[in-house]
């Protein structure tokens, strides 16, 4: 085979692959799993969002869910009985998207000088802000409906057909996690490639000048302010699409959802696929979605193994991941997949 | 005026309690510019710990003054958590001192996660009590209270601060220590063990961080194994305040932390004429940090950064 | 090249394969699955632990008993799940447990976790009996397999401001929450009972649920002497709260609503908790048939109740007991006897009305008294 034809034969394989997932893994784990998958798909869209900002420009951003907050509000409030609005998704994911981005800027512009850990508490701070309003907005005016949250919040209808419910198509009957992976599929394959366009673009190798060097980048003519304000707002709009999602997909929001511990994962996820590369950032958001979930059945393994538990699997649970984010960082100390340049770096130090 | 003065009292006793972390926290970023995430674990750790002391000599009856008994439960904690920040700086950092400046800070919570979950085993999911063995009264003072454990605190972490100070600027250690965190390189070549300075320092860290879960614990009355992780945070954001890696930056950051949190509950009321309410403590603590980063980008008493991104 | 990654992958792909085994031995015709979810790690673990064990306690029971629906006896089989508190969580919890084809739902704990899954639930068509959530939007939703053995914040608020404006007579009155959906949810319904029994709210102020330290908002309550101070919220938080007001010298009665009213909370405050009035929803557990002798065996295997284990046991009774009538335990046959329950629990006389809720709530109000929560008087919601 030629490398050509080899590339082809890779993508249709990777293709039919990851369309007949869902429908496997329906059948062969239960639908759970395909939420999984669904969830999945929408924490790789989250970490190649923050991947831009972390990953390419090098800012320490320890705040990103707020954006992923921001976009899955503005969805939920104009489409669900919270103020009688129905707007349908393609006005809603785009505004969303928008809005999260005008929010990134507004984060970024009054941190421009702030760098390394500094930035990060900065950051740290925005996230928490945001949640705080949203968790108490519903007073005076009910806003956002405070901590009980949205509910009810229209699911994703395209032409009127809805995701929401089991649809018959061509003859195969697909439920509405395994419909809604498609569409999420559709736009986290999108959202990778504007990524990946963006890494080598001209703006792409402005935020690798600044990570580098600062200084540098700017004596060459990088303006830094409005590459800086840029990332923030691209990695937010991703945030914000995914937010949209989210709402849709859930039906119900509550602050909640949004806290410290989200932004911190999703950092986890690019650190420990291999931050700069987008292989690696999705590995590392599908690992660290699918591990705490896998790692439930360490009751049925211990069943399966010893014939009854003998620890509780909830005791073990998170113990385990914990563990395994540990190992995984000590024997790939630059990621499961590192990006060649942040390799190179590293044989400098 | 008395509600002035409480205020601020209670914002000078909660600011002691941040600093008292934030001092541990402190330490280990200044020589290892590391956020060690798992540092509100081990004062966690300290206080369950001491705790696990404290009632087994009351549950066997021993006929000890409080105050004795609360001593032994430290002065039990204080080891056990070095040797805990030893291990921890020994398996999960070390290793990686010259990884991406962002790897250690993964496994930094992997190891938070991992401690909190040791915890949870092994004292169960339960808030556990802290038996009222310190003394409980109270003075009064231009019309406000402020009780003895309280003082305490106050003076406990002032202590603390001064003798970290002078720990590091006179001593021999402090000496190597300070090289150290300038370029453990050239400091090797000078014949510091860096090593042996990083881990001496982890250890130091975790002592304090030890007194501070104990005192925590002690003055409100409880501990879980879950406490270690917002106080962790809060300490963080008062060591980055105060300027992170410099000890009387801590307890500044500290202190002004704590009193901003204070006021902005008791008075943002008042401020906004009832539109926002506490429920904005935090949001207006936030608002605060973030207005005094964008004009001292490194803290308070932080010099000025080099960059590290 | 990637052992670890290798691993981490092959360990997914195992335990995955071993749940579809496990899963496919389950369909056993004999044995019945009940669901639990509820936090079982995090903050609220300790609560979350305590509604799984009372769940398990009742099925314990009733499979020593045996259980026996048209003629076949049957074997229930508790699946319990954490669900973090996390309302993602709790979706992926409750597709697992409708997945492993469990034919009712003894949960969740937090509204917060209810809500998003009472739609999963619903679309499967499986009850689901929430021992603890209490936010009106639960049962709002219109779902007919929405059921809680718990008063919602409305009947529990009225009855707590009845009580204060009444009982003890307070015309000045601070509140606090902790801005979670209870907190808030039990808070603003109280505020609102007060206000229209003619109470005048001085203060009112904000906590979180992760909060130890409360000096500021109560020197802030302090300045306003309230006669009652009502907190909403639950009991790491009640006790600390308690003893900074003693120890502020605010002088005003302690109110809490079911988040307190637990022997934790009596234990963490110490002597400080002496006064202090909080009530739950139903009757005394000690005055009620078989409350006691529930007290004894909770306590033998499971140490203290927490909170809403109690609830949680009911809850399977009440499962069971329309599984009986139905003489079925398919949840589309089942289902149909829900509304007719008319079930003598632990926790009082379970009947509900069209939404789900508990009709003619019972709520109780306790105060400690000598180091013990002792029953005031109980109130009947409208």
């Amino acid at each position: 085979m030629t490398a050509r034809k080899q590339a082809w034969f890779t993508f249709v394989a990777l293709a039919i692959g990851l369309a007949l997932l869902p429908l496997l893994v329906e059948a062969g784990l239960g639908r759970s799993w395909v939420r999984i998958l669904d969830l999945t798909l929408l924490y790789i869209m989250l970490a190649v969002g923050l991947n831009i900002v972390v990953g390419y420009a090098g800012l320490l951003d320890l705040g990103y869910i707020a954006f992923y907050a921001v976009g899955a509000y503005c969805y939920a409030l104009l489409a669900s009985p919270q103020f009688g609005l129905h707007l349908p998704f393609w006005v809603l994911l785009p505004t969303g998207a928008l809005l999260a981005g005008v929010f990134g800027l507004l984060l970024g512009a009054p941190t421009l000088r702030l760098r390394g850990d500094y930035l990060a508490i900065v950051t740290l701070g925005f996230g928490e802000i945001i949640r705080i309003f949203l968790n108490n907005l519903n007073t005076p005016i009910n806003i956002t409906n405070g901590p009980q949250g949205v509910n009810l919040i229209d699911p994703i209808r395209i032409a009127g057909f809805s995701l929401g419910k089991t649809q018959h198509l061509f003859g195969v009957t697909f439920s509405s996690p395994q419909l809604y992976y498609y569409f999420f599929l559709v736009l986290t394959l999108i959202a990778i490639f504007v990524a990946l366009r963006l890494q080598d673009s001209r703006i792409g190798r402005a935020w690798a000048a600044i990570r580098e060097d600062e200084l540098a980048a700017q004596a060459s003519g990088i303006n830094l302010r409005n590459t800086k304000l840029l990332a923030f707002a691209m990695g937010a709009t991703f945030g914000g699409l995914a937010g949209g999602l989210f709402a849709g997909f859930q039906g119900f929001i509550s602050p909640e959802s949004f806290n410290l511990m989200e932004s911190i994962m999703i950092l986890c996820m690019i650190v420990l696929g291999g931050m700069g590369n987008i292989p690696g950032v999705i590995l590392g958001a599908i690992l660290l979605t699918v591990l705490p979930e896998a790692l439930r059945y360490v009751g049925d393994l211990q069943r399966a193994w010893i014939g009854h538990v003998v620890v509780d699997p909830a005791d073990l649970r998170m113990l385990l991941f914990g563990f395994a984010l540990i190992l995984m960082m000590l024997f790939r100390p630059a990621g499961l997949l590192p990006s060649r340049r942040h390799l190179n770096e590293l044989r400098h130090d | 005026m008395d509600i002035l003065v409480q205020q601020l009292i209670n914002g000078l006793v909660l600011g002691s309690v941040y600093a008292l972390v934030a001092l541990g926290y402190t330490m280990v970023y200044g020589i290892l510019e590391l956020i060690n995430f798992a540092h509100g674990e081990v004062t966690m750790f300290g206080a369950m710990v001491a705790l696990a002391v404290i009632s087994a000599l009351l549950g066997a009856g021993v006929d000890l003054p409080g105050v004795v008994i609360a001593l032994l439960g430290l002065l039990t904690a204080i080891p056990a958590c070095m040797l805990l920040g030893y291990g921890i700086e020994r398996l999960a950092y070390r290793p990686l001192r010259h990884a991406p400046r962002l790897a250690p800070l993964i496994t930094a919570i992997g190891v938070s996660i991992v401690l909190q979950n040791i915890a949870m085993l092994i004292w169960g999911r339960q808030y556990i009590s802290f038996p009222p063995i310190l003394p409980q009264g109270y003075h009064t003072l231009l019309g406000a209270r402020i009780t003895d454990v309280q003082i305490l605190i106050l003076v406990a972490s002032l202590v603390l601060m001064v003798a970290l100070t002078l720990l590091v600027q006179r001593t021999q250690l402090g000496r190597a220590m300070r090289a150290t965190a300038q370029s453990p390189q050239l400091a090797g070549l000078m014949g510091v063990d860096a090593n042996r300075v990083i881990s001496l320092t982890f250890i130091i860290g975790s002592g304090i961080a030890a007194v501070a879960g104990v005192l925590v614990s002690a003055y409100y009355g409880l501990a879980h194994y879950y406490m270690g992780f917002l106080l962790g945070l809060k300490a963080f954001s008062a060591a980055v305040l105060g300027g992170v890696g410099n000890l009387a930056g801590a307890m500044l950051g500290g202190l002004l932390l704590g009193v901003i949190e204070s006021l902005g509950a008791g008075y943002i009321g008042d401020i906004t004429g009832g539109f926002l309410g506490s429920n904005y403590q935090d949001v207006f603590a936030f608002f605060v940090l973030i207005i005094v980063l964008i004009v001292r980008p490194s803290g308070l008493l932080g010099k000025p950064s080099h960059d590290r991104a | 090249m990637f052992t670890p990654f290798r691993i981490a992958v092959l360990t997914a792909l195992v335990s995955a394969s071993l749940l579809t085994a496990c899963g496919h031995s389950g369909t056993d015709s004999n044995v019945v699955k009940i669901g639990s979810a509820s936090p079982l790690t995090g903050p609220q673990a300790h609560v979350g632990k305590d509604n799984e064990n009372g769940a398990r306690l009742a099925v314990d029971e009733i499979n020593a008993v045996g259980l026996v629906l048209d003629g076949k006896a049957v074997k229930l089989d508790l699946i319990a799940e954490d669900d973090q508190a996390d309302p993602k969580a709790a979706t992926t919890v409750a597709q697992k447990l409708v997945d492993e084809g469990v034919v009712g739902v003894i949960g969740h704990l937090n509204s917060g976790a209810t809500i998003p899954a009472s739609k999963i639930y619903f679309d499967a068509g499986i009850p689901q009996i929430s021992p603890s959530a209490t936010a009106i939007a639960y049962t709002a939703s219109g779902f007919n397999t929405a059921y809680r053995v718990m008063t919602n914040d409305a009947q529990q608020g009225t009855a707590l401001a009845e009580y204060a404006t009444r009982q003890l007579g307070a015309k000045q009155i601070a509140i606090i929450d902790d801005r979670t959906a209870y907190g808030q949810g039990l808070a603003d319904e109280f505020e609102r009972a007060a206000k229209a029994d003619g109470a005048t709210i001085v203060a009112r102020e904000y906590t979180t649920d992760k909060s130890t330290d409360f000096m500021a908002i109560l020197t802030s309550i302090k300045s306003h002497a309230p006669q009652v101070v009502f907190f909403a919220g639950m009991d790491p938080q009640a006790a600390p709260m308690l003893k900074q007001m003693k120890q502020l010298g605010v002088n005003a009665q302690f109110l809490s609503g079911d988040g307190a009213q637990t022997p934790k909370f009596i234990e963490l405050a110490g002597v400080d908790a002496e006064g202090a009035i909080a009530s739950n929803p139903g009757l005394a557990l000690t005055k009620m048939p078989g409350g006691a002798a529930f007290k004894q065996k909770f306590n033998a295997r499971f140490g203290e109740i927490q909170n809403y284990s109690p609830y949680a046991y009911d809850a399977v009774y009440v499962m069971v007991e329309a599984m009986k009538r139905a003489k079925s335990s398919n949840p589309a046959k089942y289902l149909a006897e829900m509304p007719k329950t008319d079930y003598q629990g632990v926790t009082g006389h379970i009947r509900f009305d069209k939404k789900g809720d508990l009709t003619g709530g019972a709520v109780t109000l306790y105060q400690v008294k000598a180091g013990q929560w002792q029953p005031l008087q109980t109130i009947l919601s409208k």
